[in-house]
């Protein structure tokens, strides 16, 4: 098999949380593959979303290294690190919180069109509209404020976002965890599809085994900043080792693992 | 939020006072077309006496109500220039203070601490002092005094939404950090620093008319500052030179408190039943 596309390897951020310090990540390892889903499910503070952001180098961390499509990502700064970006995007969980107030569609399509040198300012009205059905939204979504838009409208409006400097990896930090349940499983359809039109991978951070079982290949399971258990689907969600895993299977309440685990 | 203004009787009288001392200063070369540093009559004419010289006339002839009226020029532009320029200035330098952080921020509020130790017309006054009175430089040095208080509430600002989702999305895009600041974070950090505003402008108003009465200003254009100080050598036997620019420039500075007391209040009423 070819080097996998995202090797992050003893990955350790420590955070000061008044005199005490929190090991948020503690020596994290995993690989995810080109084309991939790896699902990161954990309980709540397991530092899933630190460490999504620690690949994304949105905070720095203490330890370890991040190689992602031959590069050093840790290595990087500046200019180098802003193209490299392009490679590597994210959908945060909060469809409210992800965008300026102020932005309309269009101008949030642009930003990455025009940063990555991917549209020229005339072509630009055209690769928005087609970024916008590649989501299954009207082209004319592009003059409306993101603020006027629906929580699921807006997360497909951040995952054209993320897909528009054709990236090689997606993170999705709980990104339909806050959406209703019908929305929610349209936007794991959309992503599905998208992953098989572009073979993009994704790092799926999450905490619903739902979500895991229809979108994810792998999962890895976090507990107090560390991974406690790797494997395929069937494996960790039908025959799960860890308690941690095993925990988060019981509280599944639609799962038949549940009569044994409790 | 216009309705919401007129809705509060601040917001009626300050814009009222504005109005009418903007349409006066708009239209002072209609209304006075002659330069009103020229001899126009009598010295020392007591006003309401002659009707063509309405409030009187100085020591050397000159009319007051022309003064009054060419002088509301030099306050409404030097006020809102000096204010808009310190508003600029705090807002960029406090949003690269709070978004940089790290030694940007500390350097940059050490810079805006030592500007805030000195007493603000102090600093006018050396500056003008130096540079010699025109009315850029009066602009200047006003604005050198005051831009630290909006400067100090961008950053304050800019500290709570740098942590926002959306900031984190901009860089996760790879836009560069000062597009992020001031394209993207800046505009999300202005309300309060606008709100700040008539203060500015009414210390504004009155910096200009201090320096001008301590001879600072522009000699070459009328101010009420300059205005008063004419007047003082002859405050026993004429009060009126003094006292009627001096009372122009209590109008003007209520004026702008009261709007901009109005302009507090219809936003945070429509803040209020959103």
């Amino acid at each position: 098999m070819s080097p996998p596309l995202l090797s992050v390897a003893g990955l350790s951020k420590r955070f000061r949380r008044g005199d005490a310090m929190i090991d948020a990540v503690s020596g994290v390892s995993l690989d995810v593959h080109a084309g991939e889903t790896l699902a990161l499910v954990g309980p709540s503070g397991s530092g899933k979303s630190t460490l999504a952001r620690l690949i994304l180098r949105l905070i720095e961390p203490d330890a370890g290294t991040i190689r992602f499509d031959g590069l050093d990502l840790l290595s990087l700064r500046g200019a180098a690190l802003r193209a490299a970006r392009a490679r590597l995007q994210m959908v945060f969980q909060d469809p409210h919180a992800a965008f300026n107030p102020r932005a309309t569609v269009a101008r949030v399509l642009a930003d990455p069109l025009r940063i990555h040198g991917i549209a020229t300012r005339a072509e630009r009205p055209a690769a928005i509209g087609r970024l916008l059905e590649g989501v299954d939204l009207p082209a004319s979504f592009a003059a409306r404020a993101v603020h006027d838009l629906s929580g699921g409208q807006r997360q497909r409006v951040a995952i054209a976002r993320a897909i528009a400097p054709a990236p090689k990896l997606v993170v999705l930090d709980e990104a339909v965890s806050a959406l209703d349940v019908s929305t929610r499983r349209r936007i794991l359809a959309l992503l599905a599809d998208l992953q098989k039109a572009h073979g993009i991978a994704y790092l799926f951070v999450t905490h619903d085994l739902a979500a895991v079982r229809l979108i994810a290949h792998r999962v890895a399971v976090m507990d107090r900043g560390a991974i406690v258990e790797t494997g395929s689907v069937d494996e960790v969600v039908g025959n799960p080792r860890s308690a941690t895993a095993r925990a988060l299977v019981a509280a599944q309440p639609r799962l038949p693992a549940r009569s044994e685990a409790t | 939020m216009i309705r919401r203004l007129f809705a509060t009787p601040e917001g009626i009288a300050g814009t009222a006072i504005l109005v009418l001392l903007a349409i006066t200063a708009l239209s002072a070369p209609l209304l006075f077309p002659r330069d009103p540093l020229s001899i126009a009559g009598p010295a020392l004419l007591r006003p309401f006496q002659d009707p063509a010289h309405l409030l009187g006339t100085d020591r050397l002839g000159r009319d007051v109500l022309a003064g009054l009226v060419h002088g509301a020029r030099m306050s409404l532009a030097v006020g809102f220039a000096a204010a808009a320029a310190a508003l600029f200035v705090g807002a960029v330098v406090g949003t690269i203070a709070g978004f940089a952080g790290g030694l940007v921020d500390e350097a940059l509020m050490r810079v805006a601490e030592a500007f805030q130790i000195v007493p603000g017309f102090l600093l006018a006054l050396a500056f003008v002092s130096i540079a010699g009175p025109s009315l850029a430089v009066v602009v200047a040095a006003i604005a050198l005094g005051a831009w630290t208080g909006p400067a100090r509430v961008a950053r304050a600002e800019v500290l709570s939404i740098r942590e926002r989702d959306y900031v984190a999305a901009n860089r996760v895009v790879g836009m560069h950090p000062l597009e992020i600041a001031l394209r993207e974070v800046l505009p999300n950090a202005l309300p309060p620093v606008m709100a700040l505003s008539s203060v500015i402008v009414a210390g504004a108003v009155l910096t200009e008319a201090a320096l001008s009465f301590l001879g600072l200003g522009d000699p070459n254009r009328v101010t009420w500052g300059a205005m008063i100080a004419e007047g003082r050598a002859v405050l026993r036997s004429a009060p009126y030179l003094s006292i009627i620019p001096g009372f122009a420039l209590v109008v003007a500075v209520v004026g702008v408190y009261l709007f901009g007391e109005g302009l507090v209040e219809a936003s945070t009423s429509r803040r209020r039943y959103l």
